[in-house]
């Protein structure tokens, strides 16, 4: 890889931009709807508590899964539209 | 036939299994000893993560705690699974692509020093050490019970358990024995809980009933629940808190750990593909999110079960009768994990908060104080039996409990191992030690591990899941940062990331010292454990975030006072962030 490419940053730039739109998301259900945000979800109850509770029990982790898959999806089709996957 | 036949029947059954395959799939050569020849499908490999993964704090220690603090604890669900988000992402693929054994290696190679290379290896064996004293401190409780032995003898019995497991065979072994015992532990712990919430909400999936209908109360189980404890005294369960930065900073300090533990780190150098690394830590996540999203409810339906055994006709009718307390209450006695205090005399037993708001209805009671002392470590194990489930469910939670503490352990023995023989001897002291040697160095290092952890784990410094937090506060501070910058920056020096690493487990120990004791000693404490000593309300365990923001920043003001890395450095970076040729990589 050395030469450094217009298109090996331009992989590298895409790779950055799905990964800080992903982190955004895990910061979101996380630190925000389970913790810092409850307070205002408080008002949608969910089973005997509100939507907060929810997120911090179950939300948060069914987000996880969801944004690592999504991850590892869009990053291989990435690979290889810049030709940087294995064969 | 009786319990104590069941449960051996079981781990024993169990046990056999694990060995068998251990001795089917014996490590041929160093190098499958360390990363089992770089050949593990996905999902296999994303099943032997979770097993090696979920450990004592998870499977035994987690739910108890969740079932105490509630809302509060929620912070271990978040922490230990959001990690992965950040794994998958920001290293597992890039440390795939550089194929190395170890994490110290990335650290000594891409910091070009065999100092970075020390330094990465003092931090992994702290982190590593306090982790296992954990899996002791939860093994222990587990053998005691399932053996019927008192507390430390259950201890001991659990360490030469897990180091002849861990000195039988290396990574090989351990990925496939592993991938059994993730099927253990994952069937032990599910079957109680569907059981569980069948009798109480009527709906076979725990994380569903969790929020539905209490069928005896007609009321949702959660509000049920915080009927019944605060009617005790104790705080509400589901309710917000007021401390969230010490909240953001528990889950945080774990997440980030998570993604810097070696010996999870270490099983994405076994996969064929970066693209796999990737992958795997999906799977790896969804293996672990069974159990993540079983064990809330384990943990509000236990509580409730409990409270409903001490007081079957209601909290507002008496508690019962010492003499006719449950088969189950007299068992863990036997350990010294439950104990019972008749404070006021009246033969039976008082479980309540007994704080100074509860002071007037506890005299009006003729109450004495809180009567029934339960360690949290043990809720987990007795949940089948408070339920009043069938002798083999509790012989299965057994072979469970034991399984996760000795996939992990064994997992960490390895990692500290390889650190101590590949890191420290072959990488500086001497590179000319034989494969021989090499396996010898091994094998006496994790004996050293055992017995240190097993001496502290006899007092440790929290239930198993929080000694286990401090680990991932230690591998926050001190492994992530490197591992991340190493990647991400190509402007971090040698310099800056040994500081770094330095400032940051530095900083972190001597916080989690004050308050738990120095080198986890018993006693030797410079500050009572309690939130009011704690600075700006950080406890110990959420200390490791902190210690992260540290090291980072350290190493990049030391790094942009130094000079640059030298341009084949610079090089290498560039090489770990694209896939192609990752192949080749295996065969060092």
């Amino acid at each position: 890889m050395s030469g450094h490419s217009y298109d090996a940053e331009n992989y590298w730039k895409a790779n950055l931009r799905l990964i800080f739109g992903s982190l955004i998301v895990w910061a979101l259900v996380s630190y925000g709807c389970a913790i810092l945000l409850r307070p205002m979800l408080a008002g949608i109850s969910v089973g005997g508590t509100d939507l907060g509770f929810w997120f911090a029990q179950q939300g948060s982790i069914l987000t996880f899964i969801a944004l690592i898959f999504h991850y590892a999806w869009r990053m291989n089709k990435i690979d290889e539209k810049f030709g940087v996957h294995e064969e | 036939m009786s319990q104590f036949a069941i449960n051996i029947i079981f781990v024993g059954g169990s046990f056999l299994l694990y060995i068998l395959i251990a001795i089917w799939a014996k490590a041929g050569s160093t190098k499958d000893f360390y990363v089992a020849g770089g050949g593990v499908h996905p999902v296999t490999n994303g099943m032997a993560i979770g097993a090696d993964w979920m450990s004592a704090a998870s499977f035994i220690s987690m739910a108890g705690l969740i079932a105490a603090g509630g809302y509060a604890n929620s912070t271990f669900l978040m922490g230990w699974t959001g990690g992965y988000v950040l794994l998958a992402m920001l290293l597992a693929p890039y440390l795939r692509k550089f194929g190395k054994f170890t994490v110290p290696e990335f650290i000594g190679d891409r910091f070009y020093s065999k100092n970075a290379r020390l330094v990465a290896v003092i931090c992994l064996i702290v982190a590593s050490v306090t982790y296992v004293i954990g899996q002791m401190a939860g093994a222990g409780v587990a053998f005691s019970r399932f053996l019927e032995v008192d507390a430390t003898l259950g201890l001991i019995i659990a360490a030469v358990v897990v180091f002849m497991y861990a000195v039988m065979g290396g990574m090989k072994g351990i990925t496939y024995t592993q991938v059994a015992q993730y099927c253990v532990l994952i069937i032990a712990y599910t079957i109680p809980a569907v059981f569980i919430s069948l009798q109480l909400t009527g709906n076979p999936l725990p994380p569903l009933g969790l929020f539905s209908t209490h069928a005896d109360s007609g009321l949702p189980i959660l509000e049920k629940l915080n009927q019944v404890i605060t009617d005790l005294g104790f705080n509400s369960y589901t309710a917000d808190i007021d401390n969230k930065l010490n909240m953001v900073l528990f889950t945080l300090s774990l997440m980030i750990g998570t993604a810097g533990l070696p010996h999870v780190i270490i099983r994405f150098f076994t996969v064929p593909k970066v693209a796999d690394a990737r992958w795997s830590a999906g799977w790896a996540l969804v293996f672990i999110a069974l159990l993540y999203l079983t064990a809330p409810a384990v943990a509000s339906m236990a509580r409730l079960n409990l409270m409903t055994t001490i007081y079957p006709d209601g909290t507002d009718a008496a508690p019962i009768l010492y003499e006719e307390r449950p088969n189950w209450v007299k068992e863990w006695e036997v350990t010294g994990l439950i104990q019972f205090e008749d404070k006021n005399n009246d033969g039976r037993i008082q479980h309540y908060n007994a704080s100074e708001s509860f002071q007037a209805e506890a005299d009006a009671r003729g109450w004495a104080g809180n009567e029934l002392t339960v360690n949290r470590d043990i809720l987990v194990l007795a949940n089948p039996e408070i339920a009043n489930l069938p002798g083999w469910v509790i012989g299965l939670i057994a072979a469970g409990g034991l399984a996760a503490a000795l996939s992990t352990a064994a997992g960490l023995l390895l990692a500290i191992s390889s650190a101590v023989s590949h890191d420290l001897i072959k990488g500086s002291i001497n590179p000319n030690i034989t494969e021989k040697g090499e396996l010898l160095a091994a094998r006496i290092s994790m004996a050293v591990a055992i017995v240190v952890a097993t001496w502290l784990g006899a007092n440790p410094p929290g239930f198993a899941a929080q000694v286990v937090a401090l680990a991932f506060g230690i591998a926050a501070a001190s492994l992530f940062p490197a591992l991340m910058m190493g990647i991400f920056s190509k402007r971090v020096n040698n310099t800056g990331a040994i500081s770094g690493m330095l400032c940051g487990l530095a900083f972190t120990l001597v916080y989690i010292f004050v308050y738990k004791g120095w080198l986890f000693i018993p006693g030797t404490n410079n500050l009572p454990d309690t939130p009011e000593n704690w600075v700006l309300g950080i406890s110990p365990l959420s200390i490791g975030a902190v210690g992260a923001i540290v090291n980072f920043a350290v190493a990049f003001v030391v790094s942009n006072a130094t000079e640059e890395p030298p341009v084949e450095i610079q090089e290498l970076v560039e090489s770990v962030r694209y896939p192609r040729g990752a192949g080749q990589a295996q065969d060092h």
